[in-house]
């Protein structure tokens, strides 16, 4: 390799943009060249001097004013999530996706309720996006309920309805372990088209009561509590869909199915 | 609960401002190099982030960052060219032996390699930044000051990857020339910056 052929190279081998072979070819000419050797050194020590902090500008409170006045309102603050809930659930994605993390960024809710439940309704959101990374949907993979049932045995304190409801148009495709406020529960997770229902049923914390929907943002939230157990559903699919699916599964626990 | 327009879109403005405030400094730091002014940066980047709400939807998964500088960048030259007391040109419009055409940004021979870079302050620095030529000075603060990678900047500028690697070794080897310069004549501030603005344009002719 010549000094021309490496004058370019070189800035990519400071800038670490080099395969490992072109690496090797453009550090064994720097090696025997001094003046390839110079100014590669030169060049990180340039680099190096303008990655300082007062190399960037900080963008003045009046600009960032006239931003705030001149983009739309924002929901007001007591609606959002709190600082440390959102972090919270920021935690709880593992980070695994852009799209996830995009999505936990911008996780607000409508729907003022007390602490615990917000934090529920977050955790139950976080939950329901953790299952659809990677393969943490299911761990007991089946569509039957008579399978899926006996699984949950033994695993928690709780033995949860596993209602197929592929009749009524939601299929059931398995079930796993879930912790939902630091607590295991069921998670038996069916689906709607290419729609993902998570299920959540545990033993009720605080949350008792008739059937309620809700918002956060992108998800719906179903909840509703019977005979000592509470039931969660969350899904992308809309809200009267996910009312349809409310009411079908309430209507075969009540029924005594399972 | 169904959710009402307006709460689609105070949520869409959440969204986007949680997406796009983290990088203000970013965008402003880059518009202050582009512009060199720090009212028609201010301007600039609020036209940018008007235009980048926008256009909000059309972001999908792409980093939020290249994004802002693309569309910081398109103001830049298109309203703020004229106007501005720098001539921006479309540096992408020239052809590419412009650039080695000029003898100014031919690697002299004769620079010494065997001495050290002394460590300037950064306002010195700042002010070397500020006389490379526009194609030069933003692929540099792409990459020395906002850490762009090669394939990023290509995004931003709109040129081929090679395109960008040729304009950084050439940027970098103008900027290394005005930094041995100065440490050589001593550090004078803004005024020995000017004198070397000077000196580039008398040997331009």
């Amino acid at each position: 390799m010549t000094c021309q052929e490496a004058n370019i190279l070189l800035h990519a081998l400071v800038d670490n943009e080099l395969d490992a072979g072109h690496a090797r070819e453009v550090e064994a000419h720097a090696a025997s060249c001094p003046r390839c050797t110079g100014l590669s050194r030169d060049y990180r020590e340039m680099r190096e001097a303008m990655s300082a902090p007062a190399m960037s500008y900080k963008a003045p409170e009046s600009l960032r004013r006239r931003l705030e006045a001149a983009l739309p309102a924002a929901p007001s603050p007591v609606t959002r999530l709190s600082g440390s809930n959102r972090r919270s659930l920021l935690k709880g994605f593992g980070m695994g996706s852009v799209v996830s993390a995009a999505l936990a960024a911008c996780l607000v809710l409508f729907v003022v309720h007390t602490e615990e439940d917000q934090r529920i309704v977050g955790d139950v959101v976080s939950a329901h996006l953790r299952s659809l990374q990677g393969d943490h949907l299911i761990d007991v993979k089946s569509t039957d309920q008579h399978t899926v049932k006996p699984w949950f045995n033994g695993r928690l304190d709780v033995a949860p309805p596993v209602i197929d409801l592929t009749p009524q148009g939601f299929t059931l495709i398995g079930g796993r372990l879930d912790y939902i406020d630091g607590r295991p529960v069921a998670a038996i997770v069916y689906k709607r088209r290419a729609h993902v229902i998570n299920l959540f049923v545990s033993q009720p914390g605080g949350a008792t009561g008739g059937e309620t929907i809700e918002k956060l943002q992108g998800f719906n939230v179903w909840r509703w509590a019977w005979a000592d157990l509470s039931y969660r559903a969350v899904s992308d699919i809309n809200a009267e869909e996910l009312q349809e699916f409310g009411e079908k599964l309430a209507t075969a626990v009540r029924a005594g199915g399972s | 609960m169904l959710t009402k327009t307006t709460d689609e879109d105070s949520a869409r403005a959440q969204r986007f401002r949680d997406a796009t405030l983290p990088h203000l400094d970013s965008v402003y730091t880059l518009a202050r190099y582009m512009l060199r002014d720090p009212t028609d940066a201010d301007d600039a980047v609020q036209e940018c982030y008007l235009r980048a709400l926008r256009h909000f939807d059309t972001l999908r998964g792409a980093d939020v960052k290249p994004w802002l500088f693309a569309i910081l960048r398109n103001v830049c030259r298109v309203e703020f060219g004229r106007r501005s007391r720098v001539v921006l040109y479309d540096v992408n419009a020239e052809p590419d032996n412009s650039e080695s055409a000029i003898p100014l940004w031919q690697e002299t021979q004769d620079t010494p390699e065997t001495e050290m870079l002394r460590r300037l302050d950064a306002e010195t620095i700042r002010g070397l930044v500020a006389s490379l030529p526009d194609s030069f000075r933003e692929v540099v603060v792409l990459r020395e000051i906002e850490d762009l990678s090669y394939r990023e900047i290509a995004d931003v500028v709109g040129a081929p990857v090679g395109t960008v690697m040729s304009r950084l070794a050439r940027g970098r080897a103008l900027l290394r020339e005005g930094w041995l310069k100065i440490m050589h004549d001593g550090e004078r501030g803004a005024k020995q910056q000017e004198q070397i603005a000077g000196e580039a344009e008398e040997s331009l002719r």
